[in-house]
């Protein structure tokens, strides 16, 4: 601005400048992405190599297994109406399972979270204390204390609903509690000065407040434990997934069966992730209809 | 949340209050009875009443102490009168003939110290057992009538436990059991027992003093080859496995990222014009979600057997789907404005994609990918014990066998110091990569905060 001579000489500096720039983000980027192909093309080729079968001879049969299920699937089709009435028990126990579990967990995380939440917490000393716990349950994986659960208490429901109960505290605890972290402290700070204990302050001051975003958090947490009690049943926990092995292992013959259960389960979490869907859009987005009186 | 009409008359309005409240008494009540409802009647449907009968609460506290305790079985062969002395009664905690720790002294009487006076004897013929406060236990086993048990005068307590072939007793100290054919002596120590070094290696027993001067003195190599090999840990395989598991969440989570982005384009309505094909796209997209991991496994599983390849396609057929439908997302959400800027230089449509949209969605992508790889790495866990392949898989086969429960603590906490490193990895990268996201926002200003709009 004072140096007007100086501005020419300037422009091409920074214009220099600007070319070098580009041109060393442009070089890093290119190392980076040069390094991450060559990660991943090396690590598909260790995959590869140890793997039972390997991916050149395997891709061409990837749709052998369903061809074989859908040809005999269709071969028995008037069949498959009472397939599908057969195994929906089984299919209610799996939605139980995640049911029962999502309800339990988020009811855990929700005190897990409430108790990790600055400004909240009933003992804020205790803060890292319960944010640790809810990180080693969220690192847990459901597999693990399933199979624990199911050496001690037997096969059934109940081990898969302790694990994925346990799994989904630690991941809405943490969800939770950033949602927690936003909420405003004027209402509790408004409870607390007509006399509230700290449960009537977190009742009345924050679950209001952030009720709609546990929900919708709680919501898809279901969605996802639908597909992890649909696994954990294929370890032996009871439910949709245990028919799955039963039927699979049958092997050829018993396919139709095989059949039926996929696509119980596909509907199943197809239905719910829809369902689900519009709610949270409802929940986070406010009702549409309703809105006036 | 309801704006009423001024216009109303005083009566009008005390009605329609009325009518609130008592909407909200219903919720309010309502909906704690029927979670109560539903919680009652999925206690009944689990036949959690019958939950108590089934529980094998001796399976737990075998479980428990074994986690964190070892024992070692002293046994004789009561036909041979072989005594051999072995860590968890496995062939590779062996202990190489007549050799054994100093509390077990070998001779015509093998004598076992269990410490605070209790002392197991095996004879040529008679098994003694001194129980201080109570006296000494004598057992004969014989070919024809049994085990001959004799005890001290009294009542049989509770911790022996006699039948004619067999007798057992659980003391502090441990445990002796006596059958027709053979005696055997258990001892209970806490800790991992030859998590280092097996017996048959040299640095068995060693302090980390005598290894580093050894490893200095030339010898790391062969400490280190001992300590890998390890045959009762396993640790090559425990790494590898934990290896083959990153693996899978890797190649899964960056190839579905791969393959979607692209298909995300065609999915969203601003880069697709033709509907038809747009709504084929996205019905794709949910078809591959719905389907599932566990079913993709199984079907992946055989066209390419167990291993870590088709666990990491697994997770990238399924997440294809999701991330398919969050990038789609994310890509209708972008601002016109840049693209056209971008145009306006001159640009052409690739350049135009390069440098109009994806910086705009560059954080979105990341941040989703980087919280799907820490998710991974606990699907490939559970993957893995489905299809063979990583630590999921000796996790499940450790507690198949129902007594290496320390095997099975231990790959536990690797699994879990796993996961939360991944955690840690992809929160640190998050923060590094993308600017202005910070971890932990209290009351952030609405920067771009990029949450798992499907899967945490």
């Amino acid at each position: 601005m004072t140096d007007l001579t100086g501005g020419v000489t300037d422009i091409t500096r920074v214009h220099d400048e600007y070319i070098a720039l580009t041109r060393r983000k442009r070089v890093y980027g290119g190392i980076l992405l040069i390094l991450f192909v060559a990660l991943m093309a090396a690590g598909f080729r260790t995959a590869d190599s140890r793997n039972a079968g390997s991916f050149a001879e395997g891709w061409t049969h990837v749709f052998d297994y369903p061809a074989e299920v859908l040809a005999e699937a269709l071969e028995k089709s008037a069949q498959l109406p009472g397939h599908l009435l057969h195994f929906l028990p089984a299919l209610v126990e799996t939605l139980n399972i995640a049911a029962a579990a999502t309800l339990a967990g988020t009811l855990a995380g929700t005190v897990l979270a409430l108790l990790s939440t600055r400004g909240l917490a009933y003992w804020p000393r205790l803060i890292p204390l319960f944010r640790r716990i809810a990180d080693i349950c969220r690192a847990v994986p459901e597999i693990v204390i399933a199979l624990v659960l199911i050496f001690v208490l037997g096969g059934g429901p109940v081990p898969a609903m302790i694990a994925i109960a346990i799994h989904t505290a630690g991941a809405l605890g943490k969800l939770f509690s950033e949602v927690s972290e936003n909420a405003s402290l004027k209402p509790v700070e408004g409870l607390e000065s007509v006399g509230a204990n700290w449960a009537q302050r977190m009742y009345l001051g924050v679950i209001p407040q952030v009720g709609p975003n546990f929900v919708s958090y709680a919501l898809l947490r279901f969605e996802i434990n639908i597909r992890a009690s649909a696994i954990l049943g294929f370890v032996g926990a009871g439910g949709i997934g245990y028919e799955l092995r039963n039927a699979m292992s049958w092997g050829q013959g018993r396919y139709d069966e095989a059949a039926a259960i996929f696509l119980l389960l596909f509907s199943a979490i197809v239905v719910v992730d829809q369902v689900s869907d519009r709610l949270r859009e409802r929940l986070t987005h406010g009702a549409k209809a309703g809105a006036t009186a | 949340m309801s704006t009423f009409a001024t216009n109303l008359s005083a009566d009008a309005l005390k009605v329609q209050a009325d009518r609130l409240f008592a909407r909200k008494r219903l919720m309010n009540f309502g909906l704690p009875a029927l979670v109560l409802t539903y919680l009652v009647y999925v206690f009944l449907a689990f036949d959690v009443p019958g939950l108590a009968a089934r529980a094998n609460w001796e399976n737990g506290r075998t479980l428990v102490s074994d986690s964190y305790s070892y024992k070692t079985h002293v046994a004789r062969d009561n036909r041979s009168g072989e005594v051999s002395v072995a860590i968890e009664g496995e062939r590779k905690g062996r202990y190489p003939d007549a050799t054994g720790p100093d509390w077990v002294s070998f001779g015509e009487i093998t004598v076992i110290d269990l410490e605070n006076g209790h002392v197991v004897r095996f004879g040529p013929e008679t098994v003694e057992y001194d129980i201080p406060g109570y006296g000494t236990l004598r057992a004969t086993p014989t070919r024809t009538q049994g085990v001959i048990t004799d005890l001290p005068p009294g009542a049989v307590p509770d911790w022996i436990n006699m039948s004619k072939n067999r007798v057992a007793v659980t003391t502090d100290a441990g445990r002796l059991t006596v059958t027709r054919n053979r005696a055997e002596v258990f001892r209970y120590f806490s800790g991992w027992e030859l998590f280092w070094f097996t017996l048959d290696s040299p640095y068995h027993g060693q302090s980390p003093a005598e290894l580093l001067r050894r490893a200095a003195n030339g010898e790391a190599d062969a400490i280190w080859h001992d300590f890998w090999n390890n045959a009762m840990w396993r640790h090559k395989d425990v790494a590898w496995a934990i290896g083959e598991t990153i693996l899978m969440a890797f190649l899964g989570t960056f190839g579905a990222a791969m393959l979607a982005l692209p298909l995300a384009f065609l999915a969203a309505r601003n880069f697709n014009p033709v509907a038809p094909f747009r709504f084929a796209v996205r019905r794709v997209f949910d078809f591959v979600r719905g389907v599932d991991a566990l079913i993709w496994t199984v079907v992946l599983a055989r066209a390419f057997g167990p291993g870590p390849l088709t666990g990491a396609l697994a997770i990238l057929v399924t997440d294809s789907g999701t991330f398919g439908k969050i990038f789609s997302e994310a890509l209708e959400n972008v601002d016109a404005k840049q693209i056209e800027g971008v145009q306006s230089t001159g640009a052409n449509a690739a350049q135009r994609h390069r440098f109009g949209v994806i910086p705009q969605i560059t954080p979105v992508l990341l941040s989703q990918m980087l919280y799907f790889l820490e998710s991974n790495t606990r699907s490939a866990t559970i993957i893995g014990a489905i299809t063979g392949g990583g630590i999921g898989l000796l996790l499940t086969q450790a507690i198949i066998t129902q007594k290496d429960w320390e095997e099975v603590a231990y790959y536990i906490a690797l699994i879990v110091v796993m996961v939360m490193l991944m955690d840690w990895l992809s929160g640190w990268l998050r923060a590094r990569l993308i600017k202005g996201g910070s971890d932990k926002p209290r009351k952030s200003s609405g920067a771009v905060k990029a949450r798992p709009a499907l899967l945490p």
